[in-house]
């Protein structure tokens, strides 16, 4: 069983929603990502979701563009992203790690190299935003004969027929985008969100993940009643941006300012339910 | 890589928008519901009479089409070889070919009843063509435009605002016309319902390459029936500029299959294919995968996409249309770069030998056809894709030359 299929059963018996949180790999620098990372699951983190940077981030909203360009000038490369994950899983066996981007850097560094570098390093499941499953043959079929998961997004545009396409090659969970747009700018109306979980759902046994525009405690802990797991990311990435003296380095107390925000996030995830 | 002789050249893209391994459909999900609509509509009306008579009315009657032949008789014989052809499309209403793909897309905008239009532009060519269609029929135009190009384009700017255009300066990346493209595109996954993005080249998810190529290809069917007109055979060579291809796929498709045609696209060397200055992505590039297609792209060992640079905004853009990148690797179409200083000189000789102010786009086709004409016997027939107006183009020009204006 998956890193990640162990951690949504676990949650499932709990009767709780996943958190989901993504950083950029790299953001602001190396050094500090990799402590930022460390910190999660003890923020109570159920998923981390890694930012592969990219110049050309089609999909992202100013926060992650911007968080892209600072982990790229901060010398960030697809091999220091694979590094960090390394690097983390030499004190964490459990916590699943997504890496999402774009397919170019995948393309570029070779998809068998890069899948055989993403299982060494102990990467769980891959999204890639500008892969969609009419190019299943490019990167998700060779990610799941090699052991990956293939996170797929579902959209408000993403009507029932093509919903079926979508799920086909699915696996892990299926990260539903709540608004049409880019990542970080508008929020969804909660039970818009609970009537297209519950259309996805009805089609597939994965477990559904919302994100896209979820910013505060208030707004994940209401999408986690009915969904399966929240993600929050262009809030947490905007923290980290303020948090930066104006060389870009990390000013003192941005991992603890970091994973206190990410901790009032998954506390209101986590006992959604329960109330 | 080789590839083997496919028995026609026209035929592509399949059904899954690829020219052998370039093109696709490289887009968020939420875009892919879009990009299928069109592909349906764009196929519904391409066999729809009344569409097709639509479009040749107002290219006929608002455009000018069709652009003329012309024989350019001082500039042939300065160069002392070959016969030198311009196709005239500067000619056209907005000064450039851009109208010919824009005219087709807004009808069919029309027609899937979209009544918001989003572009990207570059040098504004596209901009123009754009804003202007739409004050035709009525329709909200939404322009994206890098900073950097805003600042060197302001007449362009204007002319937009004008035609009642809305223009977004894009400050992502270095404000120039890929960061305009990745803007479009996050305005149209944002605005699905009302919105059609009318992208200025033949590159983009497919459909795009195929639909922007059928609709610039007028050019190249003009171009066959004139020269068989004026000499009463096909041209010997064909020579176009290329930043994303539009121009020089519209001349050249409809002459692929004809094997005696030598064909030849030119790319922006800036200050040198051996710089990091340049524009070339087939000449300097390698594979990869942006904006919706796999093509030829400037990219660091990494994947992540380089800045390019040409004194000409219009061909300053990292990419290339897939079919141009199929057309390499297959060999049918030789791909040559000239400098920003060798498309300078061309400039001038064509303001002075021929009275014509070319785009400095077009300017680089020139500049390849200076090197090669001397050489090429006196009943060679070359056509060159004189594909727009310089205008716009005068206070780079000035400054390039050291002149205040």
């Amino acid at each position: 069983m998956s890193r990640i299929q162990q951690r949504f059963e676990k949650l499932k018996d709990e009767n709780r929603a996943a958190f989901v949180s993504f950083v950029m790999g790299g953001d602001p620098n190396p050094t500090a990502s990799l402590k930022l990372l460390k910190s999660l699951p003890a923020a109570g983190v159920d998923v981390i979701e890694i930012g592969m940077p990219f110049t050309d981030p089609m999909a992202d909203g100013p926060a992650i563009q911007l968080a892209g360009q600072r982990a790229l000038s901060s010398g960030q490369t697809m091999a220091k992203t694979l590094k960090l994950v390394t690097d983390f899983r030499k004190d964490d066996a459990e916590t699943p790690i997504v890496l999402m981007g774009y397919y170019n850097p995948i393309f570029s560094y070779g998809v068998d190299a890069f899948l055989k570098a993403a299982n060494d390093a102990g990467v769980d499941g891959l999204i890639v935003v500008d892969l969609p499953p009419e190019e299943d043959a490019e990167l998700c079929i060779p990610a799941r004969e090699a052991g990956l998961d293939f996170i797929r997004l579902a959209t408000p545009t993403t009507d029932d027929k093509r919903l079926e396409k979508v799920l086909t090659n699915t696996s892990g969970f299926v990260y539903y985008v709540s608004v049409n747009g880019i990542t970080g700018v508008k929020s969804a109306e909660a039970d818009e969100i609970d009537s297209a979980v519950a259309r996805i759902k009805a089609k597939t046994d994965l477990p559904v993940v919302v994100g896209f525009g979820v910013k505060t405690p208030e707004q994940a802990a209401a999408i986690a009643i009915k969904a399966d797991g929240v993600v929050v990311g262009s809030a947490i990435v905007d923290m980290i941006a303020g948090k930066l003296d104006k060389k870009g380095g990390a000013k003192v107390g941005l991992v603890k300012s970091v994973s206190t925000f990410a901790k009032s996030l998954a506390d209101a995830v986590h006992t959604a339910r329960g109330a | 890589m080789t590839v083997q002789e496919p028995n026609s050249f026209r035929v592509g893209p399949d059904e899954e928008g690829r020219f052998g391994q370039f093109g696709g459909r490289f887009v968020a999900e939420t875009l892919m519901p879009l990009i299928l609509d069109l592909e349906k509509a764009y196929a519904e009306a391409k066999v729809d009479k009344s569409f097709q008579r639509e479009m040749e009315n107002l290219w006929r009657y608002y455009v000018g089409r069709p652009s003329p032949l012309y024989f350019a008789s001082r500039l042939t014989e300065k160069l002392g070889g070959a016969k030198i052809y311009l196709k005239r499309d500067e000619l056209n209403h907005t000064g450039a070919h851009k109208i010919n793909n824009v005219l087709g897309q807004i009808l069919l905008a029309r027609r899937m009843g979209k009544t918001r239009i989003i572009a990207e532009t570059g040098a504004g060519q596209h901009g123009v063509a754009t804003a202007t269609v739409c004050a035709k029929f009525g329709l909200k135009c939404v322009v994206f435009m890098g900073e950097t190009d805003v600042e060197r384009q302001k007449p362009n700017v204007f002319r937009m605002k004008l035609l009642g255009a809305e223009i977004i300066p894009v400050t992502s990346g270095r404000g120039t016309l890929k960061d305009a493209m990745n803007e479009a595109l996050r305005d149209w996954v944002t605005n699905v319902e009302d919105t059609f993005y009318c992208i200025g080249t033949v590159a983009g998810p497919h459909p795009y390459p195929a639909m922007v190529r059928d609709f610039q290809s007028i050019i190249g069917w003009e171009t066959k029936s004139q020269m068989k007109h004026a000499e009463g055979r096909l041209p010997d060579t064909l020579c176009a500029c290329i930043g994303g291809g539009s121009n020089a796929m519209g001349l050249f498709h409809p002459f692929l299959d004809d094997a005696e045609v030598k064909i030849i696209g030119v790319e922006a060397g800036g200050k040198g294919v051996d710089t990091n200055e340049h524009a070339a992505s087939l000449t300097g590039g390698r594979p990869g995968v942006l904006h919706g297609n796999r093509t030829y792209l400037l990219q660091d060992d990494d994947g992540q996409i380089l800045d390019a640079h040409s004194i000409s905004a219009g061909l300053d853009y990292p990419g290339i249309g897939p079919e141009h990148s199929w057309l390499k690797e297959a060999g049918r179409v030789e791909y040559a770069s000239v400098t920003d200083t060798e498309a300078l000189e061309a400039f001038q000789l064509c303001c002075e030998m021929e009275g014509i102010i070319p785009a400095l786009e077009p300017a680089h086709a020139l500049a390849h056809v200076m090197k090669i004409a001397p050489d090429l016997p006196n009943d060679h027939l070359l056509v060159l894709n004189m594909c727009g107006r310089g205008d716009k183009d005068i206070f780079t020009v000035a400054e390039a030359l050291g002149t205040k204006i």
